[in-house]
């Protein structure tokens, strides 16, 4: 039986649609987890001399930190792992045991790439712990719990999932943790450091994580199994319209038809929400270049990098993606009698829109001093003048279909993986990077501002230009979109 | 009004259309059947400018269709659930196209009130979206939606499947009313021989791509269809 599921996910994987389509990006996820590979291999072999040079005991540090560690995983899993629901529903009718079904389902995610790639860290740590003369049989039961927390978390995930509030919470509660630890208020490590230093000292603690390891997953197992119909678990989400007629916006004359429902499309799809609520997060990005946390973006050009990501988060994350936000009902659009100008101009005042408020929220960042808050207004001119159009530009090459009741995927989609999109989002961050750097370099930063404010003034002056660049590339690509858009994920 | 020239679509080599040409004149209730694979829904993809014809065109209201968009103003058309808007309630999605086609809400408030019976209650004012309706239920809204704005030609892929009986014999009653003004033509495609009989007053049977009838529609058509279509009937002994 297990054959016959095995022959069903090697049809599944390859035989998608996105598999043949998408080689690069398998590709630049191979190389991804290469890379996540060698940093936690790296991680493994050397943390315990990288601490031992800095004077701190390595075993005791690490099991200080490893509960940030382990949450850490919780959260990036929640955020990133698939859940095993594919492929469930016909396997129903079929004459396989319920309780099959699950295990199988449950068992694939213990083979996730999320589970094995700690074995990177902790198995080479355990090495050299073995090296340096700790103690075998302590070493081991820690490791064993280790692997046993790690598992834990794989399964808390199955029923975690949907439960946003709890993992916000609970991500919430560790930063605040973090800061206390971190400001001398309140150190949790004080508590939980003994307990996993304990595992090596006197080993018999190892059956607590082996009891969570059991308990969670007898719990993930029943949650799966219950949830087994068609009207729970696999059951499609009802909910309640909301929002009201939007009459407001009507003052936006011919663009308000448009923009009304992209207001809906934002405010009541999964994806679009995770996209606004990345580009919230786009605004304090700033704080890794204006803080000086991150020494490599201490060159004076970086600051209008930042500066350009910081008020621009909603112009990139969901400009980008226009116009496959609408690839569900296309057809509709096609043969609607619609002016491409005008769909295009509501996409166009979203995105800036967008931006002002951003810029407007970036206001705070006043504390770092008026050249900070100069370069991220500039920043802002920038984005609506001149990459907005270049994001319309992009997009109108991006052919995948975004499937808006998805949350997931919203994290370095494969769509946006596109060499005609990469080349026209170049300039988006170089050339303000670029027009800064000249005028810094010749006069001083202020002709590098006035540079970059110029520039994306004139951008507003080449408006319709562009847009009839965008309608032309639209008209000739329409067939291949259209096609694109039908095939489903 | 709809004028079809030497349409043909193959895919690969692979011919799954090739009309030699016919035309439907302004008014008239046009209907498609034929079995799976036929064409029909490649012809009406053709006629709305979904699909890129290999050779040929067609002509609406005397425009080429993949050479001016104008056509548009004047068709309007429901194939399937991929020209309804999933995250819109049925009122937004009508006044949606009502904006698209020039109608206010007052209009589309008038349209729909005539529709009470047919949506049954179970689709205006209920605060869900449409992606959450029934398969019949997001039929009828794109059907109705295609109203909107008095076009001049409907086009309807499959109006009657999915739905229950007593809205297949309502929407009869609509699209005959549809048929009988002498401004509108109804292009509708359809599996159920008796409902099509009933509504159109010509009958184009496509099979494997190819025109093999084109009948004006009489009280013998019904059995003459059924006996084309069991033509190659298997005897099972």
């Amino acid at each position: 039986m297990v054959k016959q599921f095995l022959s069903l996910e090697w049809k599944a994987f390859f035989r998608s649609p996105a598999f043949g389509t998408n080689l690069a990006l398998k590709i630049l996820m191979v190389f991804g987890a290469l890379m996540m590979v060698l940093y936690l291999g790296g991680a493994g072999v050397g943390l315990y001399f990288i601490l031992e040079k800095a004077d701190l005991e390595p075993f005791s540090t690490v099991n200080t930190f490893v509960i940030y560690y382990l949450v850490g995983d919780l959260i990036l899993r929640y955020v990133g792992q698939k859940m095993p629901v594919v492929n469930i529903k016909p396997l129903l009718l079929l004459p396989f045991k319920k309780t099959k079904i699950v295990k199988f389902a449950l068992g694939k995610t213990v083979l996730a790439f999320w589970n094995w790639m700690h074995a990177f860290f902790f198995i080479p740590f355990s090495i050299v712990l073995l090296a340096k003369g700790f103690n075998p049989l302590g070493v081991i039961a820690w490791h064993l719990a280790m692997f046993c927390f790690i598992y834990a978390n794989n399964f808390i995930n199955v029923f975690l999932n949907d439960k946003l509030w709890l993992v916000f919470s609970v991500g919430a509660l560790f930063a605040a943790l973090g800061f206390a630890q971190y400001y001398g208020y309140f150190d949790i490590t004080a508590f939980t450091q003994p307990f996993f230093q304990g595992l090596y000292e006197y080993m018999w603690p190892v059956i607590f994580p082996i009891a969570l390891l059991v308990t969670v997953a007898t719990i993930a197992f029943k949650y799966f199994l219950a949830r087994l119909y068609l009207d729970a678990g696999l059951a499609k989400k009802v909910s309640e319209a909301s929002g009201g007629d939007l009459g407001w916006l009507d003052r936006f004359g011919k663009q308000s038809t448009f923009l009304k429902n992209d207001i809906r499309l934002i405010m009541r799809n999964k994806r679009s929400k995770t996209t606004v609520f990345m580009s919230v997060m786009f605004l304090f990005y700033g704080l890794l270049f204006f803080t000086g946390a991150v020494e490599v973006y201490d060159g004076p050009f970086w600051k209008m990098f930042a500066a350009v990501f910081v008020s621009g988060g909603f112009l990139f994350s969901f400009g980008q993606f226009v116009p496959s936000w609408d690839s569900a009902y296309y057809p509709l659009m096609m043969t609607q009698n619609i002016a491409y100008k005008d769909y295009l101009k509501s996409k166009w005042l979203l995105l800036v829109i967008a931006t002002f408020f951003s810029a407007i929220l970036c206001i705070p960042y006043i504390y770092f001093g008026w050249d900070v808050l100069i370069a991220v207004l500039v920043g802002a001119i920038f984005n609506m003048g001149i990459n907005a159009h270049l994001v319309l530009l992009g997009g109108a090459y991006i052919k995948t279909p975004i499937d808006l009741q998805s949350g997931k995927k919203a994290f370095g989609d494969k769509s946006s993986f596109n060499l005609k999109t990469l080349l026209v989002s170049l300039p988006k961050m170089l050339g303000p990077m670029a027009l800064y750097a000249i005028g810094h370099f010749t006069v001083g930063p202020t002709l590098g501002y006035a540079l970059v404010a110029i520039v994306g003034l004139i951008g507003f002056a080449f408006r319709d230009k562009v847009f009839d660049q965008i309608i032309k590339i639209y008209k000739t690509e329409k067939y291949k979109t259209l096609a694109a858009y039908k095939q489903t994920k | 009004m709809i004028t079809v020239h030497n349409l043909s679509k193959s895919y690969n080599g692979v011919t799954v259309l090739n009309l030699e040409g016919f035309e439907i004149p302004k008014g008239q209730s046009f209907g498609l059947v034929g079995n799976n694979g036929a064409g029909k829904t490649t012809l009406f993809s053709c006629l709305l400018d979904l699909i890129q014809p290999s050779t040929g065109y067609i002509e609406n209201g005397g425009v080429k269709v993949n050479e001016s968009e104008d056509w548009k103003t004047h068709t309007a058309s429901f194939i399937d659930e991929s020209f309804l808007i999933g995250y819109l309630t049925p009122e937004e999605y009508f006044y949606f196209i009502g904006d698209l086609r020039g109608e206010n809400k007052a209009d589309v408030d008038a349209l729909l009130a005539n529709f009470e019976d047919f949506f049954n209650d179970e689709i205006i004012g209920k605060r869900k979206y449409l992606r959450d309706l029934s398969k019949g239920n997001q039929k009828k809204v794109g059907i109705v939606a295609t109203l909107i704005g008095s076009p001049d030609v409907i086009i309807l892929d499959e109006p009657f499947a999915n739905l229950d009986p007593t809205t297949q014999i309502r929407l009869k009653g609509i699209i005959k009313k549809m048929a009988s003004d002498r401004e509108v033509t109804v292009l509708v495609s359809s599996h159920d021989l008796q409902h099509v009989t009933e509504v159109c007053e010509r009958i184009v049977v496509l099979e494997k791509g190819t025109l093999v009838k084109d009948i004006i529609t009489s009280p013998a058509t019904l059995k003459d269809l059924e006996a084309y279509f069991a033509g190659n009937e298997l005897v099972v002994e």
